[in-house]
Order: structure tokens, then C-alpha cells, then sequence
């Protein structure tokens, strides 16, 4: 058995900052959205601990989604785009060796997948989803096609704006987050019931990739760059010392 | 000193098995025809073997279609499958970690797991048997954390110091699940009389 110190626990969630559950501009949370308060304990192990991916899972193509479902010679249909940044936590410490996963419409706004019944067709050579795992740096890239914006049923005309969906693992299980990433200058950004359940305009505006010239690949591929942000940790030296561990 | 916020969440969405469960999702052969998360159980673990299975009702009382749930939890022996389990060396035939999908018919979801052995509560005392659950969905805005307990761990429940705070007591039978042989049953509901308690974790 090993006796090193437990890892210090999670600064608190800003639930002002995050979307609340009831937002009944988006329709579908009225009877999804749980009445009562969220009961709070400090973290335990349960929490503190999580899983991990090695780099080991990664197959070559899982971060280029122009290629990861394309037929041999072939690639997605749509305007080429590299996503990257960092993970970093509260503290602006990169979080390395964290799966990010990540899925998308095509470049006309419809995905695949057997509910979506979109007029756009379906792209032969786009599956939709790719992952990686941050470098020791905390940093993660993939290469894409620029998704479609797509009407969905809210109002009787809504639409969402051009968006990325996002699943991201810390190191332990409290930090684990699922959202969206959007693209600079979009329209739909203000409109969006989905974007809108997020009550500031700056919480809103850390969702919106910027362009990237630096890092875009001449006549290849342009770039936007995205930072995601995990829960910061307590440092161990900080916390009350365990009685009885 | 200058803090970041913490990335606000979105809804997963109606397509969140394209991205975590792209073979339930019918992309055939993406990331080597296997979801992540799909087999908890990768040799021959300790400990008993159970079925956790059960619904997540929405506030009108159907069961939902488009959920995903993860689960963690410890091996037979109380310990984590994660660097940062600092007690010592989890079962390595045991991730921890599970996803899997609501049925897209049924609206059930099922693990094929062990049985977590105790854990202790952050001063020291041990908490009883539990799995931590996630679920998102459409119409979540953020991820839903609850827990397990299990209904044949009397003595254990009635020490643990999680349960022993929870003021409304007639809520706590919402995160019991009931054993039937070696299957235990977990009804999940977001909303309503019986609303599961969800935890601020
Ligand atoms: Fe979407």
C-alpha cells in the first residue's frame, strides 16, 4: 500500500455561471429539469479519483474527422478547419493526459445518426466524431470540416448556430464536463435557445472559437482556437489534516 | 491572483452517441468498432458480478430513449482504478468506469459490473457501497450526478455519513437500488414526487 496524501478536492462550481436546469426557452428542459436543490458534500475519493485513457487508445485517424470515415481517396466535403488549445483548470494549469471527445453535423447541418431527418443530405465520406488525449502540455488538436447550421424542433423556427459538442474527462470525477464550441462572428450565437440558457454574455462568449491565422495551414486548412477550462484543485498542503487515514 | 472560469456546460444533445457510443450510434467501425466505456470487466476480476440496470423517467413519467449514463465506482476492494488513487493498486482487470446508452426502444440501460467494496468518507469513516452515476441527455443542461446504494446493505447505509445528512429522509429510498438475484434495479427520476436526489459534487 502506498501512503502518499490523498489529492486535494475541487474548488466549488459557480452554478451562476453554468446554464440552470429549468430554461424553458429550450422546451425539452422543462420536464427534464430536477425541482430540488443539489445536495453538496465535499469531494471523497469516489469524486477525487477518474478514469484515464492512454494515448495508447488513440488510433491515427480518430483526431481527423475528414479522413476517419472517408472511403480510401477520398475526404469530408465541407470547408477544412484544424480545432485546437488548450485544457487548462481554474489555476491556468494545462490538464495533460485528459480524453477529449467530439461530434458534430456535416458541412450542410445533419448528422448521422437514425433521428435526424434533416433535407440535407447525408456526406458519404463524414462519419461526425473523432477524440483525442491532451498532450503533457494540456494541449489537443483535430482536423474537421466547418458543421452546418441546422433547424431543429423548439420554435417553429429555430436554428442552431454552427457548433462542435464536447466531452472532456479530468482527473477526477467532479471535473467531468460536456458542452459546445461555436465559431467568432456567427448570427445565430445571439438568437440560439441552447446558447441562451447560459446566463451571461461572457460565460457565452468563452464558448466562441476564435481564428486562428497562426496556426492555420496555408492552402489547407484554417484554424480556430478554443481553451477549455476543468475545475481547479485544492492543493493538498491546504486541507485539513485526515484524522484516522 | 487571477482565476479562470470553468467552462460553462451545454445539453449533450439528441446526437450524443455519435460522439461517446458511435457504434450504438450505427457508425460502424469508428475507433475500432468498440465503445469506450462498454466492458467494466476485462479479466477475471474479484468480486461478485452484478447487473445494475433500470430506467430514467422524465417529469411527465415516461422513460427516457436518448440518455447516456456513466458510472464509477471501486473494485471488490474499495479502490479506484485511477492515478489518483493514493490508498494503493486497483484490481487491473476492473476499470471503474462504465457508459452505456438508454435503449433507444426501451428506454433501459444496463452495466454488467462487480459489486464496490467501501470507501472512506473524507475523515476517515467508511462510507457504504456506492456507484456514482452521470447522466446527460437533451433537455439537461448539465451533467446529473447521483449515487447507488444498495438495498441489501443495511447496516452499512445506516452509517454512512453522505446519508446520514440528508435532512428529507423519505428521499433517501430514491438512491437504493433493489436487489433481485444478482440484478439490482435503479430507477432514475428527474423530476416529480419521487425526483432522485442529485448530488453537488
Ligand atoms: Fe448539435
Amino acid at each position: 500500500m502506498t501512503n502518499s496524501p490523498p489529492p486535494g478536492t475541487f474548488f466549488q462550481r459557480d452554478f451562476t455561471w453554468h446554464p440552470p436546469a429549468l430554461t424553458p426557452g429550450y422546451k425539452t428542459s422543462v420536464t427534464r429539469a430536477p425541482q430540488r436543490a443539489r445536495i453538496a458534500y465535499d469531494n471523497t475519493v469516489t469524486e477525487l479519483t477518474g478514469p484515464t485513457f492512454g494515448h495508447n487508445i488513440i488510433g491515427e485517424l480518430d483526431n481527423d474527422l475528414t479522413l476517419n470515415y472517408a472511403r480510401p481517396g477520398h475526404s469530408a466535403q465541407g470547408p477544412r478547419i484544424i480545432v485546437h488549445g488548450h485544457v487548462l483548470d481554474e489555476e491556468a494549469r494545462p490538464v495533460p493526459n485528459v480524453l477529449v471527445e467530439f461530434w458534430q453535423a456535416n458541412a450542410g447541418g445533419r448528422y448521422r445518426h437514425k433521428k435526424d431527418s434533416y433535407l440535407a443530405p447525408l456526406d458519404p465520406d463524414f462519419g461526425g466524431c473523432g477524440r483525442t488525449v491532451t498532450d503533457a502540455e494540456g494541449r489537443y488538436h483535430f482536423r474537421t470540416i466547418l458543421p452546418g447550421p441546422y433547424p431543429w424542433p423548439n420554435g417553429v423556427n429555430d436554428w442552431r448556430p454552427a457548433h462542435i459538442h464536447f466531452s472532456l474527462f479530468g482527473h477526477g470525477f467532479a471535473q467531468r464536463l460536456i458542452t459546445q464550441m461555436y465559431f467568432e462572428g456567427d448570427p445565430h450565437i445571439d438568437i440560439c435557445p441552447i446558447l441562451q440558457t447560459i446566463p451571461s454574455k461572457a460565460a457565452i462568449d468563452t464558448l466562441v472559437a476564435r481564428l486562428d491565422m497562426n496556426h492555420t495551414v496555408p492552402m489547407d486548412a484554417r484554424a480556430y482556437r478554443m481553451d477549455f477550462v476543468l475545475r481547479g484543485q485544492r492543493q493538498t498542503l491546504f486541507e485539513n489534516k485526515m484524522e484516522g487515514m | 491572483m487571477r482565476y479562470l472560469k470553468e467552462t460553462p456546460s451545454q445539453t449533450a444533445g439528441p446526437y450524443v452517441h455519435i460522439g461517446c457510443v458511435p457504434s450504438f450510434a450505427g457508425l460502424e467501425g469508428m475507433f475500432g468498432g468498440r465503445d469506450l466505456g462498454d466492458k467494466m470487466i476485462t479479466g477475471d476480476a474479484k468480486g461478485e458480478r452484478i447487473t445494475l440496470t433500470g430506467h430514467v423517467h422524465d417529469g411527465t413519467g415516461m422513460a427516457i430513449r436518448d440518455a447516456l449514463l456513466e458510472i464509477w465506482q471501486a473494485d471488490a476492494a474499495g479502490l479506484y482504478n485511477s492515478p489518483q488513487e493514493r490508498r494503493g493498486a486497483a484490481d487491473p482487470h476492473f476499470t471503474g468506469w462504465g457508459r452505456q446508452p438508454t435503449d433507444g426502444e426501451t428506454g433501459r440501460y444496463r452495466f454488467e459490473t462487480i459489486k464496490p467494496g467501501p470507501v472512506p468518507w473524507s475523515d476517515g469513516r467508511m462510507q457504504a457501497p456506492h456507484i456514482l452515476v452521470w447522466i446527460v441527455a437533451r433537455g439537461i443542461n448539465m451533467g446529473l450526478a447521483t449515487r447507488v446504494y444498495f438495498d441489501d446493505e443495511q447496516e452499512a447505509n445506516a452509517a454512512d455519513p453522505l446519508l446520514a445528512r440528508i435532512e428529507h429522509r423519505d428521499r433517501i429510498p430514491t438512491l437504493l437500488a433493489r436487489r433481485e438475484g444478482d440484478t439490482y434495479h435503479f430507477d432514475i427520476h428527474l423530476q416529480g414526487p419521487d425526483e432522485t436526489i442529485f448530488f453537488d459534487i
